[in-house]
């Protein structure tokens, strides 16, 4: 049977979804559907190129979603880091600079001391990116005060390269080096970066937060907000930690995914705000 | 007439950017630049300007790239050391195509070396000590006012080719006071910078650094726009100074404190009848293959001096393609054997007399 194309509907492309459409219920009545969830307008009409079950895309809806109801789009400059998570930097509709692996932050203090603190600058890094090679990085540019934001995206290992350890992956957790699973001996210890950063004077806000059911999605929406506008009020760095689900490096389904975050990341990584202060001496 | 000063080369980094118009300065202390540290933390809060003592070299040259990439003129310093952990992202700046000026200062290598001077970077800093096809524009001065002059140069080069320019100092030329004379010089029209990542605005489009989608599209164009930038450089870039080289029978070839000392044998040789010249690029790459080349034609030798084991002569023996002979004299020819060792005008006058009564 051939189908019919209804010419009154508009289709985002790729995805298909309706984004509005006027439907004849009757022959002559006419529906107007009103839109009530959509992409944030500061995101491209794009598909994600990540992996099925990947958070990553989420988090880009965060921070879209942040950005435009603080309504910064304007002035914002975003900062990638190397990894999966870099390739969301393609899908919002602001300025980029892409960083050297690990050196997002000093990136990003460049950008925004040489147009003398105008623009709003975050970075986005992940944990290997973050946590390994660009530890002394990050914890030097909170040491200086900057006025940045950072997106920390903790899938618990290198999704990108393929499943190699981080300095995240928790104990015992099987990766491509270490097949038998995380040993303290020879191997060290999950890392606390939200937490770690929260004992710094520098630190205006530190939180950590989950993408495993919708409550949590808009708990971290909150905190997302609540980081950028810390940055907009000139208190200090802030910076959110997001657990993220990344299923072929976890070796798992989606949902297994989700629920092993649930299980195990959770009870190594506690959900909270570690540091929040309106003023730093 | 411009405003008269003594100070040192290191300084006239920083009066060089200053009057260049660079407000943004980066840098971590490492001796022997620390001088151009110092001044751009003294100078550049008088003017409104952003200085950040940054805790590695990495940082100095990433922090470089993120503010040259909002368009501004900024830069960075260091010496050998320093400069080898920034290769890394002046590679990654070739690849997006910004303007960056970077000076290094030399001192003795190889790794930790000696904090003395030498000339042992020209391999790193000229044949693109990075990864990838590049090749940074190397500018190299003789003496504190043409610092001042190149730095303004350099400036004007990176905006002009938006590719990342390095000044080649050394120890000598950095630690010796000089007079200067300040001045700001107009190199003329520059294109403008719509690139810049200011933040979109009322931009109708976004800039990304690099361009994410002619890196998703088409890597090819990068390769093929970057390879025909280079030939353009080489082909107008190229600068040098040539001294008594009508009529020599030998020639000197040398950069930065070394053509100094040159410079100096030829005025203590051409009153005693010996016919020596000088050839003396000032720009590293482009190297001035062509005037060397066409001399070599005529003369029967050439004299290297440089303070290392031999890094330049490769490109000078290339130039002259077998047709004179290529002599070298290197850091063996220091007068002491520790680190404070220099090669000395009189050393260079025995080697030249050497030569050409061999010949």
């Amino acid at each position: 049977m051939k189908r019919k194309v209804d010419e009154n509907v508009k289709r985002e492309p790729f995805s298909g979804r309706i984004i509005s459409s006027t439907i004849k219920e009757n022959i002559d009545e006419k529906v107007e559907r009103e839109i009530v969830y959509s992409r944030p307008e500061c995101m491209h009409d794009l598909p994600t190129i990540l992996c099925p079950g990947c958070q990553h895309g989420l988090i880009y809806r965060l921070i879209g979603e942040a950005i435009d109801e603080l309504k910064i789009r304007g002035h914002c400059i975003g900062v990638g880091g190397v990894g999966c998570h870099a390739m969301g930097m393609g899908m919002l509709k602001i300025d980029a600079i892409m960083a050297l692996h690990g050196r997002a932050p000093e990136v990003a203090t460049g950008i925004k001391r040489s147009l003398h603190g105008k623009p709003i600058v975050f970075t986005v890094q992940g944990d290997g990116d973050l946590a390994a090679i660009g530890m002394g990085d990050m914890i030097n540019a909170v040491n200086r005060g900057e006025k940045l934001t950072t997106i920390f995206c903790n899938n618990a290992g290198y999704g990108t390269t393929g499943g190699q350890m981080a300095p995240t992956t928790l104990l015992d957790q099987v990766t491509t080096t270490t097949p038998e699973g995380r040993q303290p001996q020879g191997f060290g210890y999950p890392i606390h970066v939200a937490e770690l950063l929260a004992t710094m004077t520098g630190m205006a806000f530190s939180a950590r937060c989950a993408l495993t059911s919708p409550a949590q999605f808009n708990q971290a929406l909150k905190t997302v907000k609540t980081a950028f506008q810390k940055q907009i009020d000139g208190v200090g760095y802030s910076f959110v930690e997001i657990l993220s689900a990344c299923p072929p490096t976890f070796k798992k389904t989606p949902l297994e995914s989700i629920k092993w975050i649930m299980s195990h990341m959770l009870e190594e990584y506690p959900l909270g705000i570690f540091k929040d202060v309106d003023k730093i001496p | 007439m411009g405003k008269k000063l003594l100070i040192t080369g290191n300084e006239a980094v920083g009066y060089g950017a200053i009057y260049a118009g660079c407000r943004n300065y980066f840098g971590y202390p490492i001796t022997p630049q620390n001088e151009v540290v110092e001044f751009f933390a003294r100078e550049l809060p008088k003017i409104g300007g952003n200085f950040v003592q940054t805790e590695s070299e990495l940082t100095s040259i990433n922090m470089l790239y993120g503010a040259v990439a909002t368009g501004v003129r900024a830069m960075t310093s260091s010496s050998s050391t320093g400069f080898s952990l920034m290769q890394e992202c002046i590679a990654h700046m070739a690849y997006c195509s910004l303007p960056a000026v970077i000076v290094d200062v030399q001192r003795g290598g190889p790794g930790a070396g000696s904090t003395q001077t030498a000339q042992m970077d020209y391999a790193q800093v000229t044949k693109g000590g990075g990864n990838g096809d590049y090749y940074p524009l190397v500018l190299a001065p003789f003496s504190v006012q043409e610092i001042f002059e190149l730095i303004q140069r350099a400036f004007y080069l990176a905006d002009k080719y938006h590719h990342p320019v390095i000044v080649l100092s050394d120890a000598i030329l950095g630690q010796m006071m000089e007079n200067l004379e300040l001045y700001s010089i107009n190199f003329g029209p520059l294109p403008a910078k719509d690139w810049a990542a200011t933040g979109q605005g009322e931009r109708k489009y976004r800039n990304t650094v690099p361009n994410i989608w002619t890196f998703f599209n088409n890597y090819r164009d990068i390769i093929v726009n970057l390879g025909k930038k280079y030939q353009e450089i080489t082909d107008n870039e190229v600068r040098f100074k040539t001294y008594e080289i009508e009529d020599a029978e030998m020639v000197i070839v040398a950069y930065g404190s070394s053509a100094r000392i040159s410079l100096e044998t030829l005025r203590r040789l051409r009153p005693e009848g010996y016919k020596v010249g000088l050839i003396r690029p000032i720009t590293l790459w482009p190297f001035p293959t062509k005037i060397i080349r066409e001399t070599s034609h005529r003369v029967r030798n050439f004299l290297v001096v440089e303070d290392s084991l031999g890094q330049l002569v490769e490109d000078v023996e290339f130039a002259v393609e077998g047709r004179a002979g290529v002599h070298l004299l290197g850091s063996l020819a220091r007068h002491l054997p520790t680190s404070s060792g220099m090669i000395f005008p009189k050393t260079v006058s025995e080697e030249v007399k050497n030569i050409l009564c061999h010949k």
